[in-house]
């Protein structure tokens, strides 16, 4: 992600390449070699002794605080790759810090700056499906297909796991969409090949009292060319299904629906919905975010994605773990148990329905 | 080069406006033989020029090819390499270092210095990239390959870098080692035919979206269509039906208005859409 970065800021317009910063000295001495680039191994001298307005910070996330902190410090806007850190307490401390020097700050969570993604939050905004009662958030990839890994990806101390770097990614994008859940539960972190880390998250997210969502993750699939992340939401007007490339409307009535949505299935591309950029590395997706982050800092806006949304983000994926620990309902099939079962078991909590309410009323 | 090119994406489950369209397309062709079919479907139209990236599967297509030269002595490769999620899936597991390690051939001057110090290393980067194509390569032994790519996301990569020595270094030993034309694939045309210019490669092969709606078109319309007037490149449209969005007789007519486009690259999977494809081509392109 680091070099990633640095070949589109190194082509922006608005924002001239300095210096750069990195562990490795074979990197460094390549950049240095063919690029020109002044490269440091210490960010604390390059910060020292490099006049600069902004920090991109693409480390692995067991160094993002210590970094991040220490580039506020020095009234720097920062540009920090997702996750934010590992601990929410430090990255709230840390927004109120940016927020506080009036400093733009801006988290890597690229999936915010799709247009298919933008288009479905406009439409969920306008509420074109009704009233939301059921998400499904999926998370598929081929990250990690055996049990050898030797990189920071593979150890839980470094920040490695689906869980902060697959499952993160599905739950900032749905907080962006419709807001973080107030409750989580069922939850299981498994490991499928790795020897020290989570491998696939699962889990119930409710966002309130008739609106309940289900999170998957998984980044032990090659049956997945690259990173998938789907989101599906059924309210009472209908059903939204969007990718990364395009959006599915399922509408049941098409009374103020705009734009030639028309009742029953319509389907939007990314070729019609994504607008260009400036430069194209990978996709409009990192290039655009990276000139939000420019923009910001030109016109003192705040990012669509900042370190306070990110600190949300680590925040229910603590919840995640926490709930992971708790006990789950045993499943034995004689009649005996049916009939412990059944004296045991509290009255369901179903939330009622809305007609069940509206005639409640009368 | 031929007018008509045929790609690969949809062998592989690429495309890039619909993702349940990819997933359909790779279950198809998880067959090398429903690759191979088609294949011989585009040579019965008279598409001889196969644009493929390096894909590990690829190696089965390049042995039917070699086993029956005989039968198609005129076919033509255009390798692209390197097929990046190979190397991105390596990279994220094995570390940078490790991914590069892990694709270089066993016995090599590299090995050593790669588990031990780098200090060598560290000053030959052109040396190791020479391994790297090489490595590429080799699927391809024995078959016609007279022009080979660089892919894009390497292209665009090491051009937002900076790192321009590294077309020289590519185009140099493209040449050298297989008397090829080196050819670069990128979605920010214009500013890299002026990034060739000052390097002092002149007149390249560059491939590049040209759609009539812009699609990933970086830099934008007019900038295309000024490089294209400017004919200081040989170019290689593709996505020219912007992956879908586009009806054939209207994304043809666009593209084939421009005689400075030399040839167009499409891909299909069915022998009425090549078929009908390289027809209109034939009937839109001037002269």
């Amino acid at each position: 992600m680091g070099l990633s970065h640095q070949a589109m800021v190194n082509v922006h317009p608005d924002i001239e390449l300095k210096a750069v910063c990195d562990s490795s000295t074979y990197v460094l001495d390549v950049l240095s070699k063919y690029t020109g680039v002044q490269t440091y191994a210490d960010y604390k001298k390059m910060l020292a002794e490099v006049p600069l307005d902004c920090l991109f910070v693409a480390t692995p996330s067991r160094y993002h605080a210590e970094i991040v902190a220490e580039a506020l410090e020095r009234r720097l806007h920062v540009f920090c790759e997702k996750p934010f850190g590992l601990e929410p307490e430090t990255g709230y401390r840390l927004a109120d810090t940016a927020e506080r020097k009036g400093l733009v700050n801006q988290v890597g969570y690229h999936y915010r700056f799709v247009a298919a993604f933008n288009e479905a939050k406009r439409l969920l905004d306008q509420k074109l499906i009704g009233e939301l009662h059921h998400v499904r958030v999926e998370a598929y990839g081929p990250v990690v297909l055996r049990p050898k890994g030797s990189t920071w990806r593979a150890q839980k101390s470094e920040g490695g796991g689906a869980l902060f770097d697959y499952a993160c990614h599905a739950i900032d994008l749905t907080n962006y969409l419709i807001g973080a859940p107030i409750s989580v539960s069922g939850t299981l972190l498994n490991s499928v090949f790795s020897n020290d880390v989570d491998d696939e998250i699962y889990s119930t997210l409710q966002y309130s009292e008739r609106f309940y969502g289900q999170l998957a993750t998984n980044w032990s699939d090659d049956s997945y060319r690259k990173m998938s992340v789907r989101l599906n939401f059924w309210g009472s007007n209908g059903r939204i299904n969007v990718d990364r490339q395009e959006i599915q409307i399922y509408l049941r009535s098409d009374e103020g629906a705009a734009g030639g949505l028309t009742k029953g299935w319509n389907v939007r591309y990314t070729t019609e919905l994504t607008r260009p950029v400036w430069f194209y590395v990978r996709g409009e997706e990192y290039s655009a975010q990276i000139d939000h982050f420019v923009q910001c800092i030109k016109t003192g806006t705040t990012p669509i994605s900042t370190f306070r949304t990110a600190s949300d983000t680590v925040q229910v994926a603590a919840m995640l773990r926490q709930d992971a620990g708790k006990p789950r309902t045993a499943v034995k099939l004689n009649a005996a148990a049916a009939a412990e079962a059944r004296q045991t078991a509290a009255p369901a909590k179903r939330p009622r329905s809305f007609m069940r309410s509206l005639l409640d009323r009368f | 080069m031929d007018r008509v090119l045929f790609g690969d994406n949809q062998f592989f489950g690429v495309n890039h406006m619909s993702e349940e369209k990819a997933r359909a397309q790779s279950m198809r062709f998880q067959d090398g033989r429903a690759i191979i079919e088609v294949l011989e479907d585009a040579y019965a139209e008279g598409v001889k020029t196969f644009m493929c990236t390096t894909h590990e599967r690829m190696g089965e297509i390049c042995d039917f090819f070699r086993a029956n030269l005989d039968r198609y002595p005129d076919y033509t490769f255009y390798p692209c390499m390197p097929y990046a999620h190979k190397y991105a899936n390596a990279a994220a597991e094995l570390g940078m270092l490790g991914a590069v390690r892990s694709f270089l051939p066993e016995e090599n001057k590299f090995g050593a210095l790669l588990k031990g110090g780098m200090s060598l290393a560290r000053q030959d980067v052109e040396g190791l990239a020479r391994l790297l194509i090489d490595a590429e390569m080799k699927m391809f032994a024995g078959l016609k390959t007279p022009v080979i790519f660089l892919q894009n996301v390497a292209t665009d990569f090491l051009m937002g870098l900076g790192f321009d020595e590294a077309f020289k270094m590519f185009a140099d030993w493209v040449r050298e080692r297989y008397q090829a034309e080196p050819g670069f694939i990128t979605m920010n045309a214009p500013m890299l035919q002026r990034r060739l210019a000052k390097l002092g490669i002149e007149n390249p092969i560059i491939c590049a979206n040209i759609n009539k709606i812009g699609f990933r078109m970086c830099g934008g319309m007019q900038a295309y269509e000024d490089l294209i007037a400017a004919g200081s490149c040989r170019l290689i449209a593709m996505s020219v039906f912007a992956s879908g969005a586009l009806a054939p007789q209207e994304a043809l007519e666009y593209v084939c208005r421009f005689p400075n486009i030399q040839s167009i690259l499409f891909g299909a999977s069915s022998r009425r859409n090549i078929a009908q494809t390289k027809q209109l081509i034939d009937r839109l392109s001037p002269g």
